[in-house]
């Protein structure tokens, strides 16, 4: 299905259907990324590149920036100043080609509670241009273990298998880019691991993880971008290349 | 039209299984024509004074729906779902509009015999009335709905909306009062000068529909 033009689109006179050719490669680029709110600046000074298919972890204390680079990756925020491509897209001008592309995992599920968890997911595909999304849904809650919950408004439900039901609406429509906000918020060991095939390494997608376990996701990811509580970039390369020892170092301030 | 459908739906669904808006509203209006029946200590009103109590009571209820209609996307991240999907956002403002406008339309339905039991001698006036609700409906729907959306983003959401609304619904009140009260006159309805204000309705309703399809992706912009 193709969505009807927005009025950026319709103001840039651009049809959706037919990107222009020639802005492919990376899924993600920054150059001299910086976000501020009001006088505050929050992120400074961020460039980095991320090829498709890889995965990037980003590290650092409360306070750091890192949602806040994930909400401009995912077209929620516009950046103060700098330069940024997702998916081909130049942000935030150009939104609306990446949008429908991203699969965001937030802080908050994003589902409507007063739905039943297969309206909830249902509104989502059919936002995303599913026709019939319920053979999708299904294996979807079968694989994070909701099946049986279905039916149940989603306000009844733990925070976990809110959790569980947030990673089924962000991959709903099969994007080719996550972008994880501790995705193992609210859920036990044994939900992390149910929840791997879809958002994980094996989902073989570009992936950017905001995480606090900083061992297991170096040991996940290709890439690492280590953020300073002042918003700016104390390390920025090969996840290889930074040491557990080193990232715990940024959260304790002395790198 | 699958955005604004999914979008509707959901509005429409949530609102029948909890009930949130509507039951407030018609109890809002119930309770002011009770207030103003024995404020104003008359059986029967007609004209201005009849126009007046009615539209007043139909604004102060439609506020407490405009105020909670964006309560779910503000709270439950349903505006960043919007943003996230590849859709034209104005299909959620022709969404509300419309939700809204239904929402009316059935605090109309239960408020409207009510007025009319407390107040109106004759009721000859009501079927032309309720053509004159639908254009206001649709001008509180597509005023609120643009209102709301600012509101919904600022901290003093429950002062800011009434503070902006109210002035830009100047113009509808005074177009509906000027199309009711000869409706609602003594002795029966008259259709003087009726067209007129019919007109201006209608041209406001198209203004700020206009207004609100133009405007409200940049609203919803970080």
């Amino acid at each position: 299905m193709v969505p009807a033009p927005t009025a950026v689109q319709r103001e840039a006179g651009e049809d959706p259907a037919n990107p222009p050719a020639g802005e492919t490669g990376a899924a993600v680029e920054a150059r001299a990324l910086r976000r501020d709110f009001g006088d505050e600046p929050v992120l400074q000074d961020v460039s980095l590149t991320l090829e498709a298919g890889a995965t990037l972890v980003v590290l650092g204390p409360n306070g750091a920036g890192k949602s806040t680079l994930l909400r401009m990756l995912a077209t929620l925020l516009r950046p103060t100043a700098g330069e940024l491509r997702v998916l081909g897209a130049e942000l935030p001008r150009r939104a609306w080609r990446a949008r429908g592309r991203i699969g965001y995992l937030g802080h908050d599920p994003l589902l409507y509670r007063d739905l039943t968890l297969v309206e909830a997911l249902g509104f989502h595909a059919r936002l995303h241009g599913l026709e019939e999304p319920g053979a999708r849904i299904t294996e979807l809650l079968e694989v994070v273990g909701l099946e049986r919950r279905r039916d149940q408004l989603v306000r009844t439900l733990s925070a976990g298998q809110v959790q569980r039901a947030a990673v089924c609406r962000c991959v709903l429509h099969a994007p080719p880019l996550l972008l994880l906000d501790e995705p193992g918020a609210h859920l036990d060991p044994a939900g992390i691991e149910t929840v791997e095939p879809l958002i994980g390494r094996a989902a073989g997608v570009t992936r950017v993880v905001v995480t606090h376990d900083f061992e297991g996701g170096l040991a996940t990811a290709d890439r690492a971008l280590a953020l300073r509580a002042d918003g700016t970039v104390a390390y920025q390369g090969e996840a290889a290349g930074l040491s557990p020892g080193d990232a715990r170092s940024v959260y304790t301030g002395r790198s | 039209m699958a955005a604004f459908r999914t979008i509707l739906a959901k509005d429409l669904r949530v609102e029948l299984r909890t009930l949130q808006s509507l039951p407030a509203m018609a109890l809002f209006a119930v309770t002011t024509f009770v207030v103003f029946r024995f404020g104003l200590d008359r059986t029967s009103l007609e004209g201005s004074l009849a126009a007046g109590v009615l539209l007043v009571t139909v604004l102060f209820a439609a506020l407490l729906a405009i105020n909670r209609l964006f309560v779910a996307e503000r709270d439950e991240g349903g505006f960043d779902a919007m943003r996230l999907a590849p859709i034209d956002l104005s299909a959620l403002f022709a969404a509300k509009v419309v939700a809204l406008f239904v929402y009316l339309l059935v605090l109309e339905a239960i408020a409207l015999p009510v007025f009319a039991a407390f107040f109106l001698d004759d009721a000859a006036g009501l079927l032309p009335l309720a053509g004159v609700l639908a254009l206001v409906n649709l001008g509180l729907a597509a005023t609120g709905a643009v209102v709301s959306t600012v509101g919904a983003h600022s901290r003093a959401r429950d002062l800011l909306t009434p503070l902006i609304l109210l002035p830009l619904l100047v113009p509808l009140m005074i177009a509906a009062g000027g199309a009711a009260e000869p409706l609602l006159a003594a002795g029966g309805p008259s259709y003087d000068e009726v067209g007129k204000w019919v007109g201006t309705l209608a041209l406001y309703d198209l203004v700020f529909l206009l207004v609100g399809y133009a405007v409200y992706d940049f609203l919803l912009e970080d």
